[in-house]
C-alpha cells in the first residue's frame, strides 16, 4: 500500500508513553495488552452475570489474535474492556504500561482516541456523512496536540483501505464491504497501536469477509496489532493466534498452525468466479 | 475540540435536517420578531408623544377645572368650579414664580378671506401665550398689551390656516371675517405639527382673549389656563403657589377639596404614555411567551435528537469523544439554531415594523440595544433549553449508546 510508510514512522511517535518508546533493544516485541484476573460482573436485578471470570491474557506488539467462543461466552465484554469502552469490576488491565482500571472517563476517552481503533460488526458509520468526514472524525477529538492535516490524513487512510475514489460517498452509497473498509480507515486514521474488531465480518458475505481479512493482514504486516472476535473458524485461520473462551474464562490459547493468506484465497475465489461465468455462458 | 471543528460538527448536524431545523427555529423567529416589532411600535409611539409634549413649550403648567380624582371633569353644577378671568388676573397679579399666565378660550370659527373660507378653531389667549408655548411668528408679530386692553380685532394665524387661505402670499395686514366680525391679521405662527392627541396644532387662530370674549362669544367660561415658570426647577413650587392662589380666588374653605387641577408637563407625559406603556407591556408579554414556547420547541427537538442520535453519540464516544465534547456539540447546536432563529427574527421584526409603519403611518423605532438584547436573549434560550438535552447526551454510556436500536 502506497501510504504505508508515513503511517509506520509516525505511529511510533504517536504512541506516546508506551513502553516501546523507552527504546530497549528487546529481542521479543513488547507486551501491549496484559490482563490479570480480569473480571466483569453484570448485576441485573437479583442475579449476577459473571461475563468475565478471571481472564489472564498477554498480547504482544504485532500480534494478530482471534477471540472465539460460543455466544454469551464474554467475547464482546472482553473486547469492550480491552477497547477502554468499559471498565473491569475486578482484576487489572495494563495497556502499553498504563493501568486502565485506574483511569477516569475522560482519560479512557483520550486513550480510545489516541491508541485504539475500534471496528464494529454493524460498521457504525455516521449516516448521511461522507466517507471522508466519517474517517476524519477521530482526529476532531484528538487531544494529544500532534499537528496534522486531518483532511489529508483521512484521505490517506481511505486510500490505504482501497477507497481513494469514494471519498465523497455517503454510507448509503457504499456496499457493506466498502462500509466496513471506511470503518477500518476510521480506526486507522489516528495511528493507533492496535485495532480491535468485534465480529468485523459478521454482516458480510464470505467473499467480502476474505476481502476485509486481506486488509487486516496487510495492516498487521505493517506492524499494527489486531484483535478480532469471530464465530467463523475460516476467518480465525487468517489470524496468528486463537484465544477460545467459555463462560467468561479462557479455555484455550494457541497459535494458528495452518495459517492462510487472505490475498491468495481472494485470487482463488476470483478464479472460481470466472469458472462460474464460463459455465453459465457455455 | 477546537472551536472551528466544533462549529463545523454542529453545522453539519444542523444542515443534515434542514426542514426540521427550520421548523425548530420558527418558534424563536416568531418570538424574536414579535418582540422587536412590539418594542418598535412602543418606542415609536413613546418617542412621538415625548416630542409632542416637549413641543407644547417649556416649563408648561396646565390648570383645568374639576378635581384631579375625577379625571379633570368638572362638577357641572355651580359656577365656582369653573375657571374665570378673575382667576387669570389674580394669578398674574400675585404669582412671583410664573413667567406667564394665559387663559385659553377655545371655540370653532369660520374665517373668510384670501382664497375663500376655512373652518378652524379660534383661541382667545393673553399676550403671555407666545412665551408660555414658546411659539414664534414667521411673519408679522404677536398682539401686544394695548391690543389686549382695547380688545382689538387682531388675529395671529397658524401655518395650516395660512396655507389654506393664502398659499402663495403673506397674509399679514390682510382683512378677514371671523364669525362675520372683521379682523386684521398681524402675524403667522411657526409650524408645530401634531399634538399628542393627534390634532393639528397649526390649524388655529389666536386672538386676544378680551376680543374673543367681548366681540365673539361673550361667554366667560375658560376651559383651560396655561402658565409657565422661569426655570424647570420651580415647576413644583409654582404648582403649589398656583393652587393656593386658586383656592383663595375660588374662596374654598380649608376642608374643601380643590375644584381645579394643576398639572405639569411630566404629568401630561405620564398620562399620555400610561396607555401606550400598558399596551407595550401586554404585547411584550405575549411576545415573551412566544419566545418561551420557541425555547421549549428547541428543547423538545434536541431531546428527540438525542434519543434519535444515541448511536451516533455512542460512535463518537467510542472513537474518543469525551462527555464534554458531546455536551458542547449539542449545546452549540441548540445555540446556533436559536441564534440564527434570533437573527431571522430580528430581520422579520424590522421588516414587520417597516411594513406596519408604511401601512398605518405609525412611527416605529428600533435601536441597537433592542437588537442586541434580542440576540443575546435568544442565544441564552438556546443555552438554557439546550442544556438539559445536551447533558442527557453527555451522560450516555458508550456501550449502551452503541447497542441502542
Ligand atoms: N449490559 C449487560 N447487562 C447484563 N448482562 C450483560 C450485559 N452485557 C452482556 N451481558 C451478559 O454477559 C454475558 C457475555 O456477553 P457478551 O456480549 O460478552 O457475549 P459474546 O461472547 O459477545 O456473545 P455473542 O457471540 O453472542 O456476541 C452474556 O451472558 C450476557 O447476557
Ligand atoms: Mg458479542
Amino acid at each position: 500500500m502506497g501510504s504505508r510508510r508515513p503511517m509506520g514512522d509516525d505511529q511510533a511517535a504517536a504512541l506516546g508513553d508506551g513502553p516501546q518508546l523507552v527504546g530497549e533493544a528487546a529481542p521479543t516485541s513488547e507486551v501491549v495488552i496484559e490482563t490479570r484476573g480480569l473480571e466483569r460482573v453484570y448485576a441485573t436485578g437479583r442475579t449476577e452475570v459473571r461475563a468475565l471470570d478471571g481472564v489472564d491474557v498477554s498480547i504482544h506488539d504485532g500480534e494478530f489474535v482471534a477471540i472465539m467462543g460460543a455466544s454469551g461466552s464474554g467475547k464482546s465484554t472482553f473486547m469492550n474492556i480491552l477497547g477502554c469502552l468499559d471498565r473491569p469490576t475486578g482484576g487489572s488491565y495494563t495497556l502499553s504500561g498504563t493501568q486502565v482500571e485506574l483511569l477516569n472517563k475522560n482519560e479512557l476517552a483520550d486513550i480510545r482516541n489516541a491508541r485504539i481503533g475500534f471496528v464494529f460488526q454493524s460498521f457504525n458509520l455516521l449516516s448521511r456523512t461522507a466517507a471522508l468526514d466519517n474517517v476524519e472524525l477521530p482526529l476532531l477529538y484528538d487531544r494529544s496536540g500532534r499537528k496534522l492535516d486531518s483532511r489529508k490524513a483521512a484521505a490517506e487512510a481511505l486510500q490505504r483501505v482501497g477507497l481513494g475514489d469514494r471519498l465523497d460517498h455517503e454510507p448509503s452509497e457504499l456496499s457493506g464491504g466498502e462500509q466496513q473498509r471506511v470503518a477500518i480507515a476510521r480506526a486507522l486514521v489516528g495511528q493507533p497501536s492496535m485495532i480491535l474488531a468485534d465480529e468485523p465480518t459478521g454482516n458480510l458475505d464470505s467473499r467480502t469477509s476474505v476481502d476485509v481479512m486481506t486488509l487486516f493482514q496487510e495492516l498487521n504486516d505493517a506492524g499494527i496489532t489486531i484483535l478480532i472476535v469471530t464465530h467463523e473458524a475460516d476467518i480465525a485461520r487468517y489470524c496468528k493466534r486463537i484465544i477460545r473462551m467459555r463462560d467468561g474464562k479462557v479455555i484455550a490459547d494457541e497459535p494458528v498452525r495452518d495459517r492462510r493468506i487472505a490475498s491468495e484465497d481472494l485470487e482463488t475465489l476470483a478464479d472460481l468466479d470466472e469458472q462460474d461465468v464460463v459455465e453459465v455462458t457455455l | 475540540m477546537k472551536r472551528t471543528v466544533l462549529a463545523k460538527v454542529a453545522t453539519q448536524s444542523i444542515l443534515k435536517n434542514k426542514m426540521r431545523t427550520l421548523l425548530t427555529m420558527l418558534g424563536i423567529i416568531i418570538g424574536v420578531g414579535a418582540v422587536i416589532l412590539m418594542v418598535a411600535i412602543g418606542q415609536g409611539a413613546q418617542g412621538q408623544i415625548q416630542s409632542q409634549i416637549q413641543g407644547l413649550g417649556t416649563n408648561l403648567i396646565v390648570i383645568t377645572a374639576g378635581t384631579s380624582n375625577q379625571g379633570g371633569v368638572s362638577h357641572g353644577a355651580g359656577s365656582f368650579n369653573r375657571l374665570r378671568i378673575d382667576d387669570v388676573e389674580k394669578l398674574q397679579r400675585e404669582s412671583v414664580l410664573l413667567a406667564g399666565v394665559s387663559p385659553v378660550i377655545a371655540s370653532g370659527a369660520q374665517i373668510i378671506g384670501g382664497q375663500g373660507n376655512w373652518r378652524g378653531r379660534i383661541n382667545g389667549v393673553s399676550t403671555d401665550y407666545a412665551v408660555i408655548r414658546d411659539w414664534e411668528t414667521t411673519s408679522g408679530s404677536f398682539f401686544d398689551e394695548s391690543d389686549q386692553r382695547q380688545a382689538a380685532r387682531v388675529a395671529v394665524i397658524g401655518e395650516t390656516v395660512k396655507n389654506q387661505l393664502w398659499p402663495d402670499s403673506d397674509p399679514v395686514g390682510e382683512r378677514v371675517q371671523i364669525r362675520n366680525v372683521p379682523f386684521q391679521i398681524i402675524g403667522v405662527l411657526a409650524p408645530k405639527g401634531q399634538s399628542a392627541e393627534g390634532n393639528d396644532q397649526d390649524d388655529v387662530i389666536l386672538a386676544p382673549y378680551t376680543t374673543v370674549q367681548t366681540r365673539l362669544s361673550g361667554r366667560t367660561y375658560i376651559p383651560q389656563i396655561l402658565a409657565s415658570t422661569f426655570s424647570p426647577d420651580e415647576i413644583v413650587s409654582a404648582q403649589e403657589e398656583i393652587a393656593s392662589i386658586m383656592r383663595e380666588s375660588h374662596g374654598l374653605a380649608a376642608w374643601e377639596e380643590d375644584d381645579f387641577t394643576v398639572r405639569n408637563q411630566a404629568d401630561l407625559a405620564d398620562a399620555a404614555q400610561g396607555t401606550t406603556q400598558v399596551m407595550t407591556l401586554l404585547l411584550s408579554a405575549v411576545a415573551g411567551i412566544s419566545l418561551l414556547v420557541g425555547g421549549i420547541g428547541i428543547m423538545n427537538i434536541m431531546l428527540v435528537s438525542v434519543t434519535e442520535r444515541t448511536r451516533e453519540i455512542g460512535v463518537r464516544m467510542a472513537i474518543g469523544a469525551r462527555g464534554s465534547d458531546v455536551l458542547t456539540q449539542f449545546l452549540v447546536e441548540s445555540v446556533v439554531m436559536s441564534a440564527i432563529g434570533g437573527l431571522l427574527g430580528v430581520a422579520l421584526g424590522f421588516g414587520g415594523a417597516r411594513l406596519l409603519g408604511d401601512a398605518t403611518g405609525w412611527s416605529t423605532a428600533i435601536d441597537a440595544p433592542t437588537v442586541v438584547i434580542a440576540l443575546v436573549f435568544s442565544g441564552a434560550i438556546g443555552i438554557f433549553f439546550g442544556f438539559y438535552p445536551a447533558r442527557q447526551a453527555a451522560a450516555l454510556d458508550p456501550i449502551e449508546a452503541l447497542r441502542y436500536e
